[in-house]
């Protein structure tokens, strides 16, 4: 029952005619708690449970939750930097020759593959202080990408890096080549990470909260420069936040995750003017408002969010969730209803 | 979703208009990209060595290094100019000028002369080469296998990682100096056997798992994970990205390890088990196979002239490794720049 909704999940979210830049299907990845030479392991963490979408070409997703839901697990099995115990994810990017070419099966992808598909799905990290090699220069960070590719001479990389750096307003580029991250800010160290991610030109790119670690004075900055980037380079983003404002103003859709389990998608205007899942309720008014005299409801969202070690198998939010009935309790996890064009939730009460 | 240009005004903080950057006059070719690495790496040297001078003991013991290093390099001069080989060549010469070996320092012999009648200053400067050549040699080996195990263990885990501890764990508990006098009655132990001996002892050993540590917590910073996205395999992450950030570490080590090179080779020498023409070690054996190390300090100038190279050397060595510390980490430093 639950295999059967996927597949027809997935192709409705690809309308229909199966044209998906990436579609994921039933992707579960479960960390073992503790693991040793001799025992196998009894318990695991379920990061990702069962969780599907699909994301057209040029298209943005924005996948929002609290810390430790999965997000960012998600992400990183996008780009294959760990590997999903269960699941599929296909990729159809786009050939040479214009048009899109075939479908890929994630888990297929092997070592000359798997250069190709570097060159097509790449990632933003979340720490713009971390996610640089101290002793590199900003040249060998972004051309890191061409070279470990073999992509074009010494001097054709020069050229394409100081082009990238030119796009991502890191001007003039020839005096930002030979310095090291630390002499950058944060805004512009996320610059140059973005720059990286951007320099092999791919055609879809996992962000993973590419703003948090910055002031709020150069979030807006970065966020302009990602879409500006993403129109004109026609780039899908996958981008991870806890932030809704964010999502809202960078993303076409949003999937609202909770302990591994997206609990609700749609458009974005369309979520946030009409949530359906207690949870994203409880996320939206949670917003702050700049208004000293706005009395919030607030919504009766009890507890904490817990490590989802061998979760009971009914709904995840059931501890948590305010209109919880023995309904909840007894049965499992709900799976994804449309509740309206294009509007899935993962609620028995919606 | 907002369209980005209607917010453009309202939120963008970029300088308005940016004019296109002249990309022809910003075209560096091969040479100026090697020109600017150059000017980096004088940079970064700079900028170490600021931090290594505010350590006067530093400075102190790499003026001790120089100091012997000189003394290393006269030898061969003053064999060529002054000194005639008959008289005062290390391991062959006789002072014939004196009767009354050891002969107490003189003119012309300002260290005295050994129970064989041999110059003692000129076997102290020609040892003085050999203990370098060992030193460095042993330390080069040792940092060069305990980066790449260090490296390796840390990055790829497991297996591979509990292969290499357990070695590091059994060449520990090893005891060092007896293993080398057990090695030294089954081969001829020469200055190269010794330095690779104790090279791949240290390498293998303690070293390699400081490094490993180190090279664990590099493993799982962000950039590793970047590099991964980028398409870098194994081998381009383990030289590119990990072992760079261990070199500093290693750099220290090495120090630490030219002090144990030059400690261990006075041992065996002391104890007759190495072939080496001259060294150190050599030259207080040789005082105490004629009886003369426990006539106290009547013939003091064949024991502390060497005894106190080796001291001198071997702290000056450790001290430099002492303030290289301050200057790789920067908790180590009185006061944050």
């Amino acid at each position: 029952m639950v295999a059967d909704s996927h597949a027809v999940v997935s192709d409705l979210l690809m309308g229909g005619n199966g044209q998906a830049l990436v579609a994921v299907e039933g992707l579960t990845k479960r960390f073992p708690v503790s693991k040793s030479l001799f025992r196998q392991a009894s318990s695991f963490i379920h990061a990702v449970e069962d969780v599907s979408f699909s994301l057209a070409p040029g298209e943005s997703l924005g996948l929002v939750g609290e810390s430790g839901c999965g997000k960012t697990t998600v992400g990183k099995l996008l780009v294959k930097l760990i590997e999903p115990t269960s699941g599929q994810i296909s990729f159809r990017f786009p050939s040479p020759d214009a048009g899109s070419g075939e479908a890929v099966d994630a888990s297929t992808i092997r070592s000359a593959d798997l250069r190709a598909f570097r060159r097509q799905a790449q990632m933003i990290f979340q720490d713009p202080y971390e996610s640089m090699n101290p002793r590199r220069t900003i040249y060998d960070t972004i051309a890191e990408p061409l070279a470990v590719q073999g992509v074009g001479h010494l001097t054709d990389r020069v050229d394409r890096v100081t082009e990238i750096l030119t796009q991502v307003g890191l001007t003039p580029a020839g005096s930002f080549l030979f310095r090291h991250p630390h002499e950058l800010s944060g805004g512009q160290r996320q610059r140059v990470a973005i720059a990286r991610a951007l320099v092999i030109g791919p055609s879809f790119v996992v962000a993973d909260e590419p703003t948090s670690m910055l002031d709020v004075s150069s979030r807006t900055g970065i966020m302009t420069l990602m879409q500006n980037l993403a129109q004109g380079l026609g780039i899908s983003y996958l981008y991870i936040t806890h932030d809704l404002a964010v999502a809202r103003y960078m993303c076409h859709r949003i999937a609202v995750m909770y302990l591994g389990k997206i609990v609700e998608m749609a458009e974005t205007e369309e979520l946030l003017g009409n949530p359906l899942h207690p949870y994203t309720r409880a996320l939206l008014s949670a917003v702050p408002v700049p208004d000293p005299t706005y009395r919030r409801d607030r919504p009766d969202i009890r507890g904490d969010l817990t490590l989802p070690i061998n979760p009971p198998p009914r709904c995840r939010f059931y501890d948590r969730c305010p209109v919880a009935t023995d309904h909840c309790r007894d049965n499992p996890h709900p799976p994804m209803e449309e509740h309206g064009p294009g509007h899935w939730v993962a609620c028995y009460e919606a | 979703m907002i369209s980005p240009q209607s917010d453009q005004q309202n939120f963008s903080r970029e300088p308005p208009g940016i004019p296109e950057s002249p990309l022809v006059d910003l075209h560096p070719g091969r040479w100026q990209m090697a020109l600017a690495r150059a000017r980096l790496a004088l940079r970064s040297f700079r900028g170490g060595w600021a931090i290594f001078v505010e350590s006067r003991i530093g400075v102190l013991s790499l003026a001790t290094i120089v100091l012997f290093a000189l003394m290393a390099i006269s030898h061969p001069i003053l064999m060529a100019t002054v000194w005639d080989a008959e008289v005062y060549d290390p391991v062959t010469g006789y002072a014939f000028d004196r009767l009354d070996h050891p002969a107490p320092p003189n003119w012309r012999h300002p260290l005295g002369t050994d129970p064989l009648g041999r110059d003692v200053l000129s076997q102290l400067l020609s040892s003085t080469r050999s203990e370098f050549v060992l030193g460095i040699t042993a330390a080069l080996v040792t940092v060069g296998i305990a980066t790449t195990v260090g490296a390796v263990a840390a990055y790829y885990g497991g297996l591979v990682d509990a292969l290499f501890m357990r070695l590091a764990d059994l060449i520990i508990a090893l005891p060092g100096i007896s293993l080398l006098i057990v090695l030294s009655a089954l081969f001829r132990l020469n200055l190269f056997y010794l330095a690779l001996i104790i090279g791949i002892l240290g390498g293998f050993g303690g070293t390699a798992i400081i490094l490993k540590s180190q090279a664990l917590s590099i493993r799982v910073k962000p950039y590793i994970e970047a590099a991964r996205v980028a398409g870098g395999g194994h081998f381009h992450i383990i030289f590119v990205h990990i072992i760079p950030n261990l070199l500093p570490l290693s750099l220290l080590y090495m120090m630490f390890t030219v002090t144990g090179a030059i400690f261990a080779e006075a041992v065996l020498s002391f104890l007759g088990l190495l072939d080496l023409r001259m060294s150190w070690g050599i030259m207080i054996h040789t005082a105490n196979t004629g009886g003369y190390l426990l006539g106290g300090t009547r013939y003091w100038w064949l024991i502390i002239p060497a005894g106190a190279s080796i001291t001198f050397l071997c702290s000056a060595f450790y001290l430099v490794g002492r303030a290289l510390d301050e200057v790789v980490n920067p908790r180590l430093r009185r006061h944050t720049s």
